[in-house]
C-alpha cells in the first residue's frame, strides 16, 4: 500500500493558507455568489425526487459493495475491457501513472493531446509530466481551459474556475488566448463561450490523442462512462485515433444496471440538473466508430491505503459531485486553494490526508478545517459521514503523537481528570470562577471581556468573551436545596 | 416521571441562568426536576478534538449518573447530540458500556424535545414582549433534527415578535476548538452571521446552545459596541422562563 503522491499534498497548514485566501475580498464575493447559486439549484432538484433518501442509500450500498470486493471487481473489469479491445495498465502512484501515460502518448508521435476534464489527471499532475516530455495537454472543459490559460490551479471539483467572475475571465482570455478576437470579446457569457469554442474547435479537429478520466467503470462489461455538460468530452472521446482513460480504482460499479442509481444521483448533486447534457459510454473499441486504440490506466495512488481504514474508507464512495463543497461554510469563505490539494472542501479534508498517509505534513491540519456543522453529510449523495471521518482522523492524529509532549494533550488530560470526579470538578469550577474574578474589573456593560492572553487571544481577537458567573449552577442548586424554596437573582457580572 | 437536569459544564460555570430557567419552566408545568450533583461534562470537546481516551471516562460518568432517570433534559443541542449520536460510536469497543449507552441515549432530550415530544406542551405560559430571531445551531438542526420545535415554543410566547433569520441554517463558525484553531475562518463566518442577525432588527438572537451564543453574542458586542440597539444573545430557555 504505497502512499498517494502528486497534487494532493498541502504545502501550507490550512489556517495559514486560509488566512491568505480570506484577505481576498473579490474571491469571497465570487465564491459566495457561485456556491449559493449551485446550492439553491441542487436543493430544488433534490427536493422533487420522492425517493432521494432511498437513492442515497442505494448509492452508498453499491459503493460499499465495490470497496468490499475491489480486487475481484478490478480483475473482472480488466478482463471485460481487454476482451472488448482495450489495453489495461496499472499504476501504484502518480509517478507510475504519469510515466505510463507519457510513454503511451510518445509512442503515437503526437506532441499535443486534448483532455476531457478529469480529477485524477489533476491529482497525478499529468499535464506537468506531459509538458516535461514536450507534450502539450489542452484542457477542453471551459472552466479547466480558463484555469489552464491563467496558469492557475483548479479551486473546485466541478467548477475549477469558481474563484473567477466573468470580468476576470474576460481579462484572462484577452491576454492569454492565442488569436482571440478582441473586438468580439466582452464579459458576456455567450461571448466568452464563443471565444472558447473557436479556440477549442481547431484543437478537436487536429488532435490525434485524447486523455480522459471516467466517472464510472463497469466491472461487468468493461464500460467507462463520462458525464459532462459542454460536449467537449464527447468530441475528445470520439474524434481522436487514440484514447487514454485514466481511472481511479474506486470508480468501479459492479454492473451496468448500477448506473441507473448513479446517473440520478450525480447530476442533481453536482450541477443541480435533472440530467447532464452529455453522457458518454464506451466499451473497448468499435471498428469504424470512435478511437481505434483505447488504453485504460487504473490508478491506486493511496486508495488502497484509504481502504484499509474501516471508518475512513467511506471516503472512497465519493463520486466527485462537489455538493459538499457548495454547502460548506468553510469552503465558501476560503475557496479551494486553501486546502492545497486538487480535492478541496469537506471531501478533500478527509480524502487528501488519508491518501497521502500520516506523514504528509500540512495535510494533518485538514481534518481540523471544519466546524463539524454536518451540512456536507446531509448533501452527500452517497452518504459519506464526513464529520464522523473528520473526528476519526483527528483521533488518529492524536493517537499517532501519543507520548510526545503537547500543551493541548496536557490540558485535555487535566480537564478529563478534573471532570471525572464530583469534588475535583466542583473545585475546578470554583477555581475557574475565582481565577476570572480580576477580569470583572475590565468588563464591558454586558459583562464581557475584550482581550484575553494567549491562547484565548485567538478568541478575543474578533469576539468578546463571557466570564464565569458569580455563582455556578450547582452552587445555586445547593443553596436552593437548603432553603427548599429556591431563590433567584442575577448572578451576571 | 423522574426528570434529571443535565445542565452541561459550560452552563454550570458560565450560564447558570439557563439551567435555572429549565428548572423553573418545568416546575411551573408541575414537574419535579432533580439535579444529580455527580454530573460534569459530556466529553464532547475531548471526543471531537480526537481525545477518545480522555472522553471515555466522561461517557462512563454520564451513564452512571443518569442511567436511573426516566428522562434527562439538557439545554444544549450539541451536548445531547454528543450523547445520542457520538456515545454509541465511542462506547462500541466496550460491550457493557455500549449496552448502557443504547439503553440511556433515547431518554436524553434537548429541552424542546422534552417539552414538545415527551410532555406534549408548546405553550409554557411565557411572556416576552420583544423582537426575537432564532438561529438553529448545527447539531440541533442536523444531528438531533429539532426541526421547528423551538420555534413552536417561541411562537406560543405572549408578546414575542419572531422574525426569520436569513441564512439561518448556516453555521455561525463556532465549532468548538475550531474557533481558536481556525480563528480567521471562524471570524469570517461569524461576521456574516452577525450581519444577518443585525439586519433582522431583532433585540435578541436566540438559540439552543450557549457556546454558539457566546460566539455570536461576543461578535455582536465587539462589532457594534454595546449600544442598546445591538442584539443580545439569549438561550431560548431564558425566554420561555419569562412571564
Amino acid at each position: 500500500m504505497s502512499a498517494g503522491t502528486g497534487n494532493i499534498v498541502a504545502p501550507l497548514p490550512f489556517p495559514t493558507a486560509a488566512r491568505r485566501e480570506l484577505a481576498d475580498g473579490q474571491l469571497r464575493a465570487n465564491l459566495r455568489r457561485a456556491t449559493h447559486t449551485i446550492r439553491d439549484k441542487r436543493l430544488r432538484v433534490v427536493d422533487e425526487v420522492p425517493d432521494w433518501e432511498a437513492l442515497r442509500r442505494s448509492g452508498a450500498a453499491i459503493k460499499d459493495d465495490v470497496l468490499a470486493r475491489l480486487p475481484e471487481l478490478l480483475e473482472q473489469f480488466e478482463a471485460a475491457a481487454t476482451a472488448a479491445g482495450a489495453t489495461v495498465h496499472w499504476a501504484r502512484n502518480s509517478a507510475e501513472a504519469c510515466a505510463v501515460v507519457t510513454e503511451l502518448v510518445r509512442r503515437t508521435g503526437s506532441t499535443e493531446v486534448v483532455k476531457v476534464k478529469s480529477m485524477v489527471t489533476q491529482e497525478i499532475g499529468l499535464n506537468e509530466a506531459l509538458a516535461e516530455a514536450g507534450i502539450a495537454a489542452v484542457e477542453t472543459d471551459l472552466a479547466e481551459l480558463i484555469v489552464q490559460l491563467a496558469d492557475d490551479t483548479p479551486s473546485h471539483i466541478l467548477v475549477p474556475a469558481i474563484h473567477y467572475n466573468r470580468r476576470q475571465i474576460r481579462d484572462i482570455f484577452a491576454s492569454r488566448m492565442p488569436g482571440v478576437d478582441l473586438d468580439a470579446l466582452t464579459d458576456d457569457p455567450p461571448a466568452l463561450a464563443d471565444a472558447a469554442r473557436r479556440h477549442l474547435r481547431a484543437k478537436f479537429l487536429s488532435a490525434r490523442v485524447a486523455i480522459s478520466g471516467a466517472n464510472f467503470a463497469v466491472a461487468e462489461t468493461g464500460t467507462l462512462a463520462v458525464v459532462e455538460s459542454e460536449g467537449n468530452g464527447r468530441m475528445c472521446l470520439t474524434l481522436p485515433e487514440t484514447l487514454i482513460s485514466v481511472v481511479g480504482v474506486e470508480k468501479l460499479l459492479p454492473t451496468f444496471r448500477d448506473l441507473e442509481v448513479f446517473l440520478q444521483l450525480l447530476p442533481r448533486s453536482s450541477t443541480g440538473e435533472r440530467m447532464n447534457p452529455y453522457t458518454s459510454l464506451w466499451t473497448g473499441v468499435t471498428p469504424g466508430d470512435g478511437p481505434a486504440t483505447l488504453h485504460i490506466v487504473l490508478v491506486d495512488n493511496g486508495r488502497t491505503r484509504t481502504l484499509a481504514d474501516p471508518v475512513g474508507r467511506q471516503a472512497l464512495r465519493c463520486i466527485r459531485c462537489s455538493a459538499c463543497l457548495n454547502v460548506c461554510p468553510v469552503y465558501e469563505r476560503v475557496g479551494g486553494h486553501a486546502y492545497g490539494s486538487v480535492y478541496p472542501g469537506p471531501i478533500g479534508a478527509i480524502l487528501s490526508p488519508q491518501m497521502t498517509g500520516p506523514d504528509s505534513g500540512a495535510n494533518r491540519t485538514l481534518p481540523y478545517a471544519s466546524t463539524l456543522c454536518g451540512a456536507c453529510f446531509d448533501a452527500c449523495p452517497v452518504r459519506i459521514d464526513i464529520p464522523e471521518v473528520l473526528v476519526h482522523l483527528r483521533q488518529r492524529g492524536v493517537d499517532a503523537l501519543r507520548g510526545r509532549p503537547s500543551a493541548e494533550r496536557t490540558a485535555m488530560r487535566a480537564l478529563s481528570w478534573a471532570m471525572r470526579d464530583r469534588r475535583r470538578y466542583a473545585a475546578a469550577l470554583r477555581a475557574a470562577r475565582r481565577g476570572a474574578a480580576p477580569l470583572r474589573l475590565v468588563t464591558g456593560s454586558r459583562g464581557q471581556v475584550r482581550r484575553l492572553p494567549w491562547p484565548l487571544s485567538a478568541w478575543t481577537a474578533s469576539r468578546d468573551a463571557p466570564l464565569p458567573a458569580k455563582e455556578t449552577f450547582r452552587d445555586w442548586w445547593a443553596g436552593r436545596d437548603r432553603t427548599s424554596g429556591g431563590r433567584s437573582g442575577d448572578d451576571r457580572a | 416521571m423522574r426528570i434529571a437536569l443535565f445542565v452541561t459544564c459550560v452552563n454550570d460555570l458560565v450560564y447558570p441562568g439557563t439551567g435555572r430557567a429549565v428548572v423553573r419552566i418545568l416546575e411551573r408545568l408541575g414537574h419535579t426536576v432533580e439535579f444529580p450533583v455527580e454530573q460534569s461534562c459530556c466529553g464532547q470537546m475531548h471526543a471531537n478534538s480526537g481525545y477518545r481516551a480522555e472522553a471515555l471516562p466522561l461517557v462512563r460518568g454520564f451513564v452512571d449518573t443518569f442511567g436511573r432517570y426516566d428522562a434527562v433534559v439538557a439545554p444544549s443541542g450539541s451536548c445531547v447530540a454528543m450523547v445520542r449520536e457520538s456515545y454509541p460510536r465511542l462506547a462500541a469497543p466496550d460491550p457493557g458500556l455500549a449496552a448502557a449507552v443504547a439503553d440511556l441515549a433515547p431518554r436524553v432530550h434537548e429541552l424542546s424535545e422534552l417539552l414538545v415530544d415527551v410532555l406534549g406542551v408548546t405553550d409554557v405560559g411565557a411572556a416576552f414582549p420583544h423582537r426575537v430571531t432564532y438561529h438553529p445551531t448545527c447539531h440541533g438542526l442536523r444531528m438531533l433534527r429539532l426541526g421547528d420545535r423551538p420555534l413552536r415554543l417561541l411562537r406560543a410566547v405572549r408578546g414575542l415578535d419572531l422574525v426569520t433569520l436569513p441564512g439561518a441554517e448556516e453555521c455561525c463558525g463556532f465549532g468548538g476548538t475550531f474557533a481558536v484553531k481556525n480563528a480567521d475562518v471562524s471570524a469570517a463566518m461569524l461576521a456574516d452571521k452577525c450581519a444577518a442577525v443585525r439586519d433582522t432588527g431583532a433585540a435578541y438572537v436566540a438559540a439552543a446552545d450557549n457556546s454558539c451564543l457566546a460566539h455570536i453574542g461576543g461578535g455582536l458586542s465587539r462589532r457594534t459596541g454595546t449600544e442598546p440597539e445591538t442584539p443580545r444573545a439569549i438561550h431560548y430557555a431564558e425566554i420561555l422562563e419569562h412571564t
